[in-house]
C-alpha cells in the first residue's frame, strides 16, 4: 500500500471525461453495474438521483429507502446500472429491508459498489465499509456530507484514508453535486480494470478458525458450485445466522430476490407517495 | 435456525465445527471490526474543538426531545399545517369551484345535451366531468400546501424527532417505536406506510404497525375532513376564528387517530400479538437546510399531481357508475334510491345517512372520491341538478354552496361530525388492503385491517349520535 496516488486518481485528475448522461430508468444494455450501499441517512438516494436524473424519494430520515431502486447513466461511452440499497449498519444483521441490501452486495455480482459514508460520523460507517470489504474487492468509497463536516470543523484526511483502507476515496457533497465527476471517474476506473484496488482485509484472529472455515467452504462448493463468497458465508453460518441457514436450507443461497425495477415503476405509478417498490419475497 | 440444522447435513456441520472455536469468536469478530474503525478513524479525523453548530443543533434537540417541551411543539407544528392549509386553500378552492363548475359546467352541459342522446350526455357530464371536477377543487389546493410544508418538516429532519418523541408511548403499549415512521408515511399515503413496516424487525411488532396504519389519515381523507370541518365546524365560529375552528377540529380527529392506533396496538398486543416491545436505535440525523425549490418542485410535481392523477382515474369510472346507479331504474325507482333507503336506518342510527354510506362503498378503490360520490349522489337522488336553473342554485361559491346543497339534503352539525370520525374509521381502500396482503401474506390479517376500524368507527359514530341527540 505504498502508493500514494492511485492510478485512477490520474486519469481523474485532468478533467474527468466529460459530464455523465442520465439515463433515468433505462438500464438496458448496461456494461457495468455499480451498487450505492452505505448506513441509513448518509446520501444514498441524492447521489442516485443526482446520477441517474431520477427522483426516488429522498428524506432526512433513516430506514426511507426499504427496497432497491434501479436506474442508469452512460458515463465515458459506457452504460452503467446504479442500484440504490436500503441503508444498513451492519451485514451481519438483517431486518427485512437489509436483507435486500445485504443480498444484493453479496450475490447481485456488482462491478463496483459504491460506499456512501457521512464524513460527520467516519469512525462509526467505517464499520460497515470493513465489512464490505471484506466479500469485494471493487469498491469506492464516496465520502459523503463534506459540507457539513466542514461546518462542524471535522476535517477528513482522504488521502490518508484511502491509503488505510486500499480503494479509491472521493471526498462529496452530493446534494450540491460537488465531488460527483470526481466519483464518476473512479467509479469508471475501477468498473473498467484500469484500476485495481487491493482493500485492506481485516484478519482474522481467532485460533483454529482457518480451519474450520476451510471444512465449511469445502462443503459450500461442493453443494452450490460457483457460488461468491464462500468464505463469508461459512464465516456466517459459523456464527449461527439464521437467515443464511435458512438459503442453505432451501437451496436458494446465491439467488437475489427478483428484480423489482418494473414492479417499482408501476407502484409509483399507482401509489406515488411510496418511494420504493413491493417486495415480492417473504422476509 | 436448530430446526433446520437438525435436518440439513450442512447446517448441521457448521453447528458441530462451532464447537471446535473458542465460544467468543463472535464477539471477537466484532471486536476486531469495531477497534479497526476506531484506529483507521483515529489517524485520519480531526475535529477542531467544540462546534458552535453541533451545540446549536444539541440545544434544539434538547427542546424538541424534552418529555415536557417535545410534545407541545409537536402539537402546535401539526395544528399549525393544518391552519396554513385550511386558511390557504379556501380562496383558490372557490376559485377553482367557481371556473370548473360555475363557468365550464353549464356549457358544456348545453353542448352535449344539444348534440349527444340524453343518457351519454349525463353519463359524460353529469357523471364523468362532475366527479373529476369536484375531485380537482376539493383536493388541489389542499393538497398544494400541505404537501410541500409536509415535506419540508421531513428535508429538516424533524420526523425522527417525532418518533424518538413517540418511542416512550409505543414501547408502552408493545408496540415497535419505529411505528411513529410508518404512521407519518401513512399520513401521506396507507399503502406507503404498510410497505414502510419493513423497517420493523420483529415480525409481531410489523404486524401492529400494519393492521393500525389505517389510523393515520391519508392523502384521500385529509381533503374530506377539510372540507367537512370548515363548512361545518369553522362555520359556527365567528368568520375571524374559523379558519382555527376548524383546523382544531381537523387536529382533533387526527389526534383520535393516533390515540386509536395507540388502543389498537395495545390491545393487540395484549391478545393476538402478545409480546414484549423489541428495543431498536434511531440516529437523530443532524438538521439540514431543506433545498427550498427543490422540495417545491418534487412534492409539486411527485406528490400533489400523482395523488390528482389517481384521484381522477378514479374519479371518472365512480363518476360513470354514480351516474348509471342513479338513472338506472327498478320497479319505479333508481338503484341509489334503493340503496340508500335500505341504509339509512342504520346509517341514520351513527349519525350519517345513506348516501354517504352508499359513497363510501363507491369509493372503496380511493378515498379521494368520497366528499364528490357524496355530492353527486345527493345531487342526483334530491334532483337538485338537472333542472334547467338547478346548477346555478348549487355551485354559487365553493365550499358555500356545497353546505348549502348538503343542508339542504338533511345534514347537520352532527352529521358533519360523524362523518369526520368515520372518514378516519373504516377500512382501507382497496390499494392499501392488497398491499397488506401483500405484504402479509395472510388474509386474516388483511380482514382484521378492513374489519376492526370500521367496527370501531360504527361504534364511535353511534356513540356520538346517541350522546348528542340525548343532550340536545
Amino acid at each position: 500500500m505504498s502508493s500514494a496516488c492511485p492510478p485512477s486518481a490520474c486519469d481523474a485528475c485532468a478533467a474527468p471525461r466529460g459530464p455523465a448522461q442520465r439515463l433515468g430508468l433505462d438500464v438496458r444494455k448496461t456494461d457495468y453495474v455499480v451498487a450505492l450501499a452505505g448506513n441509513p441517512n448518509t446520501g444514498k438516494s441524492t447521489v442516485f438521483n443526482r446520477l441517474t436524473g431520477l427522483r426516488q424519494h429522498t428524506g432526512n430520515w433513516p430506514g426511507k429507502t426499504i427496497a432497491r431502486a434501479e436506474g442508469g447513466f452512460a458515463y465515458a461511452g459506457k452504460r452503467f446500472k446504479l442500484v440504490d440499497l436500503p441503508g444498513t449498519y451492519s451485514l451481519r444483521s438483517a431486518s427485512p429491508d437489509e436483507t435486500v441490501a445485504r443480498e444484493f452486495i453479496l450475490f447481485g455480482r456488482p462491478d463496483v459498489t459504491v460506499v456512501v459514508v457521512d464524513a460527520n460520523c467516519l469512525e462509526r460507517n467505517l464499520n460497515l465499509v470493513l465489512q464490505i470489504l471484506q466479500i469485494t474487492d471493487r469498491a469506492v468509497l464516496c465520502l459523503n456530507l463534506m459540507d457539513e463536516a466542514r461546518a462542524n470543523g471535522v476535517t477528513i484526511d482522504a488521502r490518508g484514508l484511502a491509503r488505510e483502507l486500499g480503494i479509491p476515496v472521493v471526498p462529496c457533497s452530493a446534494r450540491s453535486g460537488e465531488g460527483l465527476p470526481q466519483l464518476l471517474a473512479e467509479l469508471h476506473a475501477v468498473a473498467s480494470g484500469a484500476f485495481k484496488p487491493k482493500p485492506y482485509r481485516l484478519k482474522l484472529a481467532v485460533p483454529g478458525l482457518h480451519e474450520v472455515l476451510a471444512r465449511v467452504v469445502e462443503r459450500l462448493r461442493a453443494r452450490f458450485p460457483g457460488l461468491a463468497n464462500e468464505e463469508w458465508i461459512a464465516l456466517r453460518l459459523l456464527e449461527g445466522d439464521a437467515a443464511v441457514g435458512e438459503m442453505v436450507a432451501a437451496g436458494t443461497l446465491g439467488h437475489i430476490t427478483a428484480d423489482h425495477a418494473a414492479l417499482a415503476r408501476a407502484a409509483a405509478q399507482s401509489a406515488p407517495a411510496q418511494p420504493t417498490p413491493p417486495k415480492e419475497a417473504q422476509p | 435456525m436448530s430446526n433446520s440444522a437438525q435436518k440439513d447435513p450442512l447446517l448441521h456441520e457448521a453447528a458441530e465445527l462451532r464447537w471446535h472455536l473458542p465460544r467468543d469468536f463472535n464477539d471477537r469478530l466484532t471486536e476486531a471490526i469495531y477497534a479497526e474503525s476506531a484506529r483507521i478513524a483515529e489517524r485520519t479525523v480531526t475535529r477542531q474543538g467544540a462546534s458552535r453548530r453541533l451545540a446549536f443543533q444539541q440545544r434544539v434537540d434538547r427542546l424538541l426531545t424534552n418529555p415536557w417541551t417535545g410534545f407541545p411543539v409537536m402539537g402546535l407544528l401539526f395544528a399549525a399545517v393544518l391552519w396554513l392549509t385550511i386558511a390557504g386553500a379556501n380562496v383558490p378552492s372557490a376559485l377553482i369551484a367557481d371556473f370548473l363548475l360555475g363557468t365550464i359546467y353549464p356549457g358544456l352541459r348545453a353542448l352535449a345535451f344539444d348534440g349527444l342522446p340524453a343518457w351519454l350526455a349525463g353519463l359524460l357530464v353529469d357523471g364523468m366531468y362532475l366527479a373529476t371536477a369536484w375531485v380537482i377543487s376539493v383536493m388541489l389546493p389542499p393538497m398544494m400546501i400541505f404537501f410541500p410544508t409536509f415535506t419540508l418538516l421531513e428535508d429538516l429532519g424533524y420526523l425522527p424527532r417525532v418518533a424518538f418523541n413517540l418511542d416512550r408511548l409505543f414501547q408502552r403499549v408493545g408496540a415497535h417505536g419505529k411505528q411513529a415512521l410508518t404512521m407519518a408515511m401513512g399520513y401521506g399515503c396507507n399503502a406507503a406506510g404498510v410497505i414502510a413496516a419493513r423497517v420493523i424487525d420483529s415480525p409481531r411488532e410489523r404486524l401492529i404497525a400494519i393492521v393500525t396504519n389505517n389510523f393515520a389519515l391519508c392523502n384521500g381523507r385529509w381533503p374530506t375532513q377539510i372540507l367537512i370541518a370548515t363548512i361545518f365546524l369553522g362555520a359556527l365560529a365567528p368568520a375571524a376564528l374559523s379558519g382555527v375552528v376548524a383546523a382544531g377540529a381537523v387536529f382533533g380527529v387526527a389526534v383520535l387517530g393516533f390515540g386509536l392506533s395507540l388502543l389498537c396496538s395495545w390491545a393487540l398486543s395484549r391478545t393476538l400479538l402478545r409480546g414484549e416491545a423489541s428495543t431498536f436505535s434511531l440516529e437523530l440525523p443532524p438538521y439540514r437546510p431543506p433545498n427550498l425549490l427543490r422540495t417545491l418542485y418534487t412534492s409539486l410535481i411527485d406528490r400533489t399531481l400523482f395523488v390528482l392523477w389517481r384521484a381522477v382515474v378514479f374519479a371518472l369510472p365512480a363518476g360513470a357508475v354514480i351516474w348509471l346507479v342513479s338513472n338506472l331504474h327498478l320497479a319505479d325507482h333508481s338503484l341509489a334510491y334503493w340503496a340508500v333507503s335500505g341504509m339509512d336506518p342504520l346509517a341514520l342510527a351513527i349519525g350519517l345517512n345513506g348516501v354517504i354510506l352508499l359513497a363510501y362503498i363507491i369509493a372503496i378503490p380511493a378515498n379521494e372520491i368520497v366528499i364528490p360520490s357524496v355530492l353527486m349522489l345527493t345531487v342526483l337522488l334530491t334532483g337538485q341538478a338537472g333542472g334547467e336553473h338547478a346548477a346555478g342554485v348549487m355551485f354559487e361559491t365553493g365550499d358555500e354552496g356545497v353546505k348549502t346543497l348538503l343542508t339542504g339534503a338533511g345534514w347537520t352539525t352532527l352529521t358533519g361530525v360523524c362523518l369526520m370520525v368515520f372518514s378516519l374509521c373504516h377500512n382501507p381502500c382497496s390499494t392499501t388492503l392488497y398491499t397488506i396482503y401483500k405484504e402479509t401474506r395472510s388474509l386474516k390479517w388483511t380482514l382484521v385491517s378492513a374489519l376492526m376500524p370500521t367496527a370501531i368507527g360504527v361504534v364511535l359514530c353511534g356513540l356520538i349520535a346517541l350522546l348528542w341527540r340525548a343532550l340536545s
